[in-house]
């Protein structure tokens, strides 16, 4: 079995599973934000559910329209710390300790290796880094596992991708989930696991597995894996009292697909309007002028994120009539960033830093667009309208080649500058 | 389910933002949410559409995001039924779990005009274009997905399981 399979059929009482069994799934977390959990929690009514089935086991994360954006978002917000208080759910963030959702979640050690966890947002596949069953549900399905406390899935097919080599510089993780996504398209890998492995996987940090597995839903997969290694389990010490459980693929395990990527022949990569598989290399991307820059979000908002476009902006200035937006992807992060002086690097340089939030990757605060703007960000989606009005545009890129692009006033890689 | 109605077509992709736009998430009201559906790639949709009509797109339709939003609002609006060559996995799993019927039927999805006139009947499995006068077959919904849709929905299976784990 892949260790998709094994995930599943562990969390099912199965002894095997295998790509098109339906199974029926415990769960070990149950997630949902400010936008989904306002729906989760009226069908969980209708249900006729009182309880939640353990509220040790699930969380609730405000972070889309937070700080609340206008009205509305206050009153979804309400309603979901009134339930979290209700509930007596302790896993319930929002100001003080809080952050995007899919990086405090690792960072505080919710999600651990061997958890099959579900959450009503679509890059709950990120978790599955640790090597977890991660997947988005929406929000009735939510409601649902948050009566009952287990799931039903269609056991996936695995796509195995290996890396191979080493990343050259200013080439990192999100370059390489880009470059497979142009590769395979967005529906590349609709309803199969996405599989990470091969011997560059000891050289990419959990920051950079993260990003990967962060990005493929926009593959069309059902989850991200890497199994665990030394690394994992270094990173996991300290964060929980319960004992991960470490799996990985049999040598003859079955995949659909095999995908090999050699890293070092690999440049920066930049995702063009209006599909995240619209990718080009750097030295093919031309002269595109923007207006805004976006550094952060749940794919590359960690603080190695950070200090990586710290690096590049540095004692440089952003360039004229560019808005560069720097936002921690949690309070803790944002503390941290200000103590090693990056946000004080940020700031001389030009640029303008938040408080952890979803907010433009999705086009709801911090930074929407007009008709006819332009920006690079950290992001993971480009669709029409994405960031704001349908007639501005979103580009897809690493922190690195983000934070140049701030500087130069147009798309570039910091070898340019 | 068998409906009549006009076909609204559209492409591959057509994501979530498409289909109801983050700005718009700031609401739980289906009627609201309908009034703003596919708005930033057709914004007359929602004036052209009518009960009983059908959404006909290409591949991985509700592709992005997972807000059941997206659904909603097609429901909401009126629309009996999407008919696409594929569907995006969650966009998929949410629609059987609100009630909106889904058929996957690529020749229809590539067939059929903006504008025909369809019936559609999904225990028969067929499709019926009056426009062209052509006629397409799909499979219908088997395992969890037809007992989604037998039941109702989610929220209906849901209840039956609580029901029984209560009685136990």
């Amino acid at each position: 079995m892949t260790i998709t399979e094994k995930l599943l059929a562990r969390a099912a009482g199965a002894d095997e599973v295998k790509p098109g069994d339906y199974v029926n799934c415990r769960l070990d977390l149950v997630l949902a934000n400010d936008i989904t959990a306002p729906i989760a929690i009226q069908e969980f009514r209708k249900l006729g559910a009182e309880r939640v089935f353990d509220p040790e086991r699930i969380a609730l994360v405000c972070d889309h329209s937070t700080p609340n954006k206008d009205i509305n978002s206050a009153e979804q917000t309400r309603m979901v710390r009134d339930f979290a208080r209700e509930q007596g759910i302790t896993h319930y963030y929002e100001a003080d300790g809080g952050g995007i959702e899919h990086i405090i979640l690792p960072d505080k050690g919710l999600v651990i290796s061997g958890d099959v966890v579900i959450g009503a947002d679509s890059h709950t596949c990120t978790y599955g880094a640790l090597g977890a069953f991660s997947t988005g549900v929406g929000s009735t399905d939510a409601a649902a596992a948050m009566a009952l406390g287990e799931c039903w899935f269609r056991v996936p097919e695995s796509i195995r991708v290996t890396l191979t080599v080493e990343l050259r510089q200013w080439v990192s993780a999100k370059d390489v989930i880009l470059h497979l996504i142009g590769q395979i398209g967005v529906d590349g890998a609709r309803y199969q696991s996405l599989e990470f492995t091969g011997p560059a996987i000891a050289d990419i940090s959990m920051a950079g597995r993260f990003t990967i597995c962060n990005m493929a839903i926009e593959a069309g997969a059902k989850n991200g894996v890497v199994a665990p290694d030394e690394q994992t389990m270094q990173w996991m010490d300290g964060r929980t009292d319960r004992e991960p459980v470490a799996l990985a693929s049999d040598d003859d395990a079955v995949y659909a697909r095999e995908v090999e990527i050699d890293l070092s022949a690999l440049e920066p990569q930049v995702s063009f309007p209006h599909l995240p598989e619209n990718t080009r290399g750097i030295s093919e991307v031309g002269d595109i002028t923007i207006d805004q820059a976006v550094i952060g979000a749940c794919t590359n908002g960690r603080l190695e994120d950070l200090r990586e476009a710290a690096d590049i902006i540095r004692g440089r200035h952003v360039a004229a009539g560019v808005r560069c937006i720097i936002i921690p992807g949690s309070h803790e992060i944002h503390l941290q960033a200000t103590r090693e002086g990056l946000v004080e690097t940020f700031l001389e340089a030009g640029c303008l830093v938040s408080t952890p939030t979803c907010g433009p990757c999705l086009g709801g605060h911090m930074g929407v667009l007009a008709a006819g703007e332009r920006a690079i960000a950290t992001t993971n989606r480009n669709f029409v309208g994405r960031m704001g009005h349908p007639e501005s545009e979103v580009y897809l890129a690493s922190p690195a080649v983000t934070a140049a692009s701030a500087v130069a006033g147009r798309i570039c890689s910091p070898e340019d500058l | 389910m068998r409906a009549s109605g006009i076909a609204h077509k559209y492409g591959d992709h057509v994501d979530t933002d498409a289909i109801i736009a983050a700005r718009y998430l700031n609401t739980t009201d289906p009627d609201e949410l309908a009034g703003h559906c596919m708005q930033d790639i057709d914004a007359e949709f929602v004036s052209r559409v009518s009960p009983g009509d059908f959404i006909v797109a290409g591949r991985n339709f509700g592709c992005g995001s997972s807000r059941e939003h997206a659904p909603i609002a097609i429901k909401a609006a009126g629309v009996s039924a999407v008919i696409a060559a594929n569907f995006a996995r969650i966009f998929y799993r949410n629609a059987l779990n609100i009630g909106l019927p889904i058929i996957e039927c690529p020749e229809a999805a590539e067939r059929i005009n903006a504008g025909d006139k369809l019936t559609v009947d999904t225990e028969a499995g067929t499709i019926d274009d009056h426009t062209t006068g052509e006629s397409f077959s799909f499979a219908p919904l088997t395992g969890i997905a037809a007992e989604l849709v037998a039941a109702g929905g989610l929220v209906e299976l849901t209840r039956a399981k609580l029901a029984d784990r209560a009685q136990e």
